[in-house]
């Protein structure tokens, strides 16, 4: 399996540690309800299709990655900067 | 039986190895297989179950029969396809799975009690009684399993892995595959073609054909050597691409020197990841074995694998050989055979309406019946509609058609399509993203089709890579017709083949249906048809079509099993290439290690790092002595200690506090400059993640210590937080832990060591209690800390890591002189232990700040990961266990990790379960064990007594729940 990174360009994903799904993005407010924490930390789906999930280059240059790809092909969609995808959230 | 001709063998160059001890004789381009059908050796293996005897029957990596042991001792290597092996001299080549020789062979006694060893037969023997299972049954299967066998001797052998890249892989080297690798490679792109053969040109090499008005051979070498003078091509000969995987990624395994003797100081073996931007697969085709009466006899043998041995290695299987075809194809065998002055028998043609022979009689609408001659073929039995004839023969070539190699099509979970007109399953588009397929592989099976499926192909991919193609000129070449008329089994009684590397047959399969294994998959295992190294490259179309005829269904619904790699075996030395032994991980050595090493010390493991166990001084004899000496060394004179493992992550910007005080639960922003602090890290979900001291050196300047098992993940967490949560924050982080040599300095006399070696004044005004500053250290630019883990006072200094080891050997020296030296983790712990420090035993991942005692260090006037979910119900309160200090106080004194607590009169059984122990050590200083535990509502339970059961090393202890912190707890010793 192949990834691109934003930085360092297409790369084996040996270099690459895989965290889970991108909601990891969304931290809710420290008084979020107790629902939303738990969504937020433990409730996944599991897509057949198109996901999106961090990854983080490790072997590299570090960044951190949001990867949206199909677990059904396996073809891999996109790959963009977390702190992008972050700051234009917010 | 050689014959006159060119071929592809160097009868200049006599070679010579033996077979089971007997001297052959061979040519340079020889394998085992083509020199022993040289000197009409037919026996050469014993077939799986059975035993029968059995010979060459292909010609490359399908084949089934010819499998032997190449080389001897920790070198040797079983299940080796004699037609894969190229021979050299003193290459030594022994038969398999056959005792005590391969002429005489008494599990051959199988063989007659086939009718009790049929498919499925051990589930149904092995079942009683109970009793044998294990100690008759399963010793019995393991030796009869598997063919070959290892050594059992440490591999010697050398292997490596590599990694190429291209813009175009092309896999196969035959008419197609070179066609395409031309195209592409005039074109400009990276082009890397891989064939497994050790000679390109793919069935080129084994037939007599012209392209372009030249010997096909001859045009093959051409292009070869056009190809091989292009800085733009890699050729890759004697790799098997062996699997596709995800995003143009495939392994291939080179056999890099397993055709040359002796110590060549190169790999035997390489295995390659292959990354390619565009993929032509031009794998060829597998020739088909038809099933009938006893067709498993030496000597029977594909029809196209014949004229191979004839065409490039002068070699003819039989003197009087007999064709049994259901397509045009026999029939040149039948031709290159009478041309090269061997007798063709007949053609015994299964369609009614064949061609008619050049020169050698022709029997249409005939079918093998059966097969006589025990260790080599005698003859053959054939029907038609006038009856049963015989025929004496010593080589039956049987061609059955062709499938198409589609198997590293399927790997990413691609299923091939049924095609009528070839009778076989054909790739379909798209199976493998990137992939197109030329050639026989896409049931294109005439030479000409092949050439000009290759260009095409190979035009496309370079077209979409943003290539100009030049033009190519299509040679002329040979576009004989198919003509195929399916026959996968001659009806009739007895066993006929289909699997013959698992000697599975027309009947288990009809067994399997019968006893309602009519899934392709299920069939599989109840048979075990597919099995094994070849797994099914001949039999798996036959065994479908009989399973399909068998259910009543067709081909198409029955469909295929699944193609996984890899396509031919592959070691686990190659894959594992460099991981044996030391290289099995990485080994991350201090700038202290080989004074460590010199000094005696045993060096433990802590994680990718060694660290000094404790540093045996004359006259101890067990650790625990040296670890006893070197705690009451520090105690009351000094002691120093490489830390250097220790995560060190520096962090810049102006935002840096900001995000200290976002991942430690205490704030870090109203830290004065030249002071340090201790950090607490949690989860998101409210469990301890780390701890560690960080110093703020300048208002926008942090370095963070890491324990040393946690220093990668932190530095990953911390850059999750900023780049995840907290983008806006300017800051930067880098790790620095091998950058730094740091080494503790502690005890009564730390001070006095550091005096004289440190520029600066080191005193309370400079260096006050968790104080830290830049030094100089014999002119080189250092950081002092004074922060201590041990309880005493002391420093930590660093300086960069070049510097490491003479500032090291300079500390010991003087520490020595004080009356102090070197300690280890084993004193390291003793000493943390007695202070209750805690250390990843006790932030295990399942205890929270409030366990460990450290709830108020949750700062409550900002938020923190971890926070909110700390304060979840369940993870603080009185049933939590908390850590608390234990003291035997019974008669037995011993302690140990990982035992369990109970009340003094409870049953030691789990339901009554308080607690359990984490860390202990035995403290010279309190002349007795000590011990850090958790314990339910522990904190109000100081001053009651526990019993510590261990169940595993069967101690159970008396103690005395106390205060964590053993030594000083008021720390007059650390701040002083």
């Amino acid at each position: 399996m192949r990834l691109s990174c934003p930085h360092c360009g297409e790369r084996d994903r040996r270099e690459f540690y895989y965290m889970g799904d991108a909601v990891a993005l969304n931290r809710p407010d420290p008084e979020a309800s107790d629902v939303e924490w738990d969504d937020y930390l433990h409730n996944r789906d599991n897509p057949a299709g198109v996901t999106r999930d961090l990854w983080y280059h490790e072997g590299g240059c570090g960044a951190w990655i949001v990867v949206t790809r199909n677990t059904l092909t396996h073809e891999v969609i996109a790959t963009e900067l977390a702190a992008n995808v972050k700051e234009a959230s917010e | 039986m050689r014959v006159a001709g060119k071929g592809q063998v160097d009868r200049r160059k006599p070679v010579r190895f033996t077979f089971d001890g007997r001297t052959v004789h061979g040519f340079a381009g020889d394998t085992v297989a083509s020199a022993l059908l040289a000197n009409d050796v037919k026996l050469v293996a014993r077939s799986f179950k059975y035993h029968r005897p059995r010979g060459v029957m292909g010609v490359g990596s399908e084949e089934a029969n010819a499998l032997v042991t190449v080389g001897r001792g920790a070198h040797q290597e079983p299940n080796v396809r004699a037609t894969m092996q190229e021979i050299y001299d003193g290459l030594e080549v022994r038969s398999q799975n056959r005792w005590p020789s391969l002429d005489v062979d008494l599990l051959a006694i199988n063989d007659l009690a086939a009718p009790f060893l049929g498919a499925g037969f051990y589930y149904k023997t092995f079942m009683w009684p109970k009793a044998f299972w294990e100690r008759v049954y399963e010793p019995i299967i393991r030796r009869s399993a598997g063919l070959g066998a290892l050594s059992g001797e440490h591999n010697e052998d050398l292997y490596e892995k590599a990694f190429a890249f291209c813009d175009v892989l092309v896999i196969g080297a035959g008419p197609a595959g070179l066609m395409a690798t031309l195209t592409v490679a005039r074109a400009g792109a990276d082009v890397l073609l891989a064939d497994e053969d050790s000679v390109l040109g793919g069935r080129l090499n084994g037939e007599r054909e012209e392209i372009d008005g030249i010997p096909a051979v001859e045009w093959a070498a051409d292009v070869v050597d056009e190809l091989a003078s292009m800085p733009n091509v890699r050729l890759m000969p004697r790799t098997t691409v062996t699997g596709a995987y995800d995003q143009g990624t495939f392994g291939a395994l080179e056999r890099v020197t397993h055709h040359l003797s002796g110590a060549t100081g190169r790999p035997l073996e390489c295995f390659w990841r292959i990354v390619a931007k565009r993929t032509i697969l031009c794998a060829g085709a597998i020739e088909r074995p038809i099933a009938f009466k006893n067709n498993d006899r030496p000597g029977i043998m594909g029809a196209a694998a014949v004229r191979t041995y004839l065409q490039r290695y002068c070699v003819a299987p039989g003197k009087a050989v007999t064709v049994f075809t259901n397509n045009d194809d026999g029939h040149r065998t039948a031709r290159d055979l009478k041309a090269a002055g061997v007798h063709v028998t007949a053609v015994l043609d299964s369609r009614k309406d064949g061609p008619d022979g050049e020169g050698y009689p022709v029997i249409r609408g005939a079918e093998v019946c059966d097969t006589g001659g025990r260790k080599a073929l005698e003859s053959v039995s054939y029907r038609t509609v006038s009856g049963e004839e015989n025929l004496g023969t010593d080589c039956l070539a049987v061609s059955g058609g062709w499938n198409p190699t589609v198997h590293l099509t399927c790997h990413m979970n691609g299923r091939p399509a049924w095609r009528e007109d070839i009778q076989s399953f054909g790739p379909v588009d798209g199976m493998v993203p990137g992939m197109s397929t030329a050639g026989a592989c896409n049931g294109t099976f005439s030479t000409l089709g092949a050439l000009n499926e290759g260009a095409a192909k190979a035009k496309e991919a370079v077209e979409a890579l943003g290539f100009m193609t030049n033009a190519v000129d299509l040679p002329s070449a040979d576009d004989a017709p198919y003509n195929l008329a399916s026959l996968w089994a001659v009806a009739g009684r007895g066993r006929a083949w289909l699997d013959f590397q698992n000697d599975v047959t027309v009947k288990d399969v009809k067994q399997a249906v019968k006893e309602n294994f009519r899934s392709v998959e299920h069939m599989k295992r109840y048979t075990t048809q597919g099995m094994a190294p070849d797994q099914g490259k001949n039999s798996n179309m036959g065994a479908l079509a009989v399973l399909a005829d068998a259910t009543g269904r067709g081909i198409p619904e029955t469909g295929t099993t699944t193609f996984r790699p890899p396509f031919v075996p592959v070691s686990i030395a190659a894959m594992g290439a460099g991981a044996q032994g030391i290289g099995f991980a990485p080994e991350r050595l201090t700038t202290s290690h080989d004074a460590c090493v010199t000094a005696g010390a045993p060096m433990i493991e802590a994680g990718l790092w060694y660290r000094p166990s404790f540093y045996p001084k004359a006259g101890e004899t067990k650790w625990r002595q040296s670890c006893d000496r070197e705690v009451l060394m520090v105690r009351n004179a000094v002691g120093v200690c490489d830390v250097s493992t220790l995560g060190k992550i520096d962090i810049q910007g102006p935002d840096a506090a900001a995000l200290l005080d976002l991942v430690y639960t205490n704030t870090f922003s109203t830290l004065k400059m030249g002071k340090v602090r201790y950090g607490l890290m949690l989860r998101e979900d409210g469990t301890v993640m780390d701890d560690g001291t960080t110093a703020r050196l300048d208002k926008d300047h942090f370095v963070m210590t890491t324990t040393t098992a946690a220093a990668g993940p932190v530095l990953r967490h911390l850059e999750y937080v900023h780049q995840c949560l907290r983008p806006e924050l300017d800051v930067s982080m880098v790790s620095v832990t091998e950058q730094w040599a740091q080494f503790a300095v502690a005890g009564p006399k730390s001070r006095e060591l550091l005096t004289g070696i440190v520029g600066e004044d080191v005193d309370n005004e400079n260096f006050p209690f968790m104080g830290c500053g830049e030094i100089t250290v014999g002119g080189v630019r250092g950081r002092l800390f004074r922060i201590s883990f041990s309880g005493e006072h002391a420093y930590e200094i660093a300086v960069p890591a070049r510097y490491g080891e003479s500032l090291y050997k300079l500390l010991v020296q003087k520490a020595e002189a004080l009356g102090g030296g070197a300690y280890g983790m084993e004193a390291l712990n003793v000493l943390r232990i007695e202070k209750g420090f805690i250390t990843h035993s006790e932030i295990h991942g399942r205890t929270t700040a409030f366990d460990i005692g450290m709830e108020r260090m949750v700062s409550a006037k900002k938020d923190c990961i971890g926070k909110t979910m700390s304060e979840r119900p369940g993870l603080y309160g009185d049933d939590r266990e908390q850590l608390v200090g234990l003291k035997p106080v019974g008669a037995v004194k011993q302690l140990t990790a990982g035992a369990h607590l109970f009340e003094v009169d409870a049953e030691p059984v789990r339901e009554n379960e308080q607690g359990y122990t984490t860390s202990v050590g035995f403290s010279p200083t309190f002349e007795s064990f000590l011990g850090l535990a958790f314990l339910r509502n522990g904190r109000a339970r100081h001053g009651e007594q526990v019993m510590m059961v261990d169940h595993l090393r069967g101690v159970t202890t008396r103690c005395e729940v106390c205060d964590p912190v053993f030594f000083d707890p008021e720390g007059g010793r650390m701040r002083g």
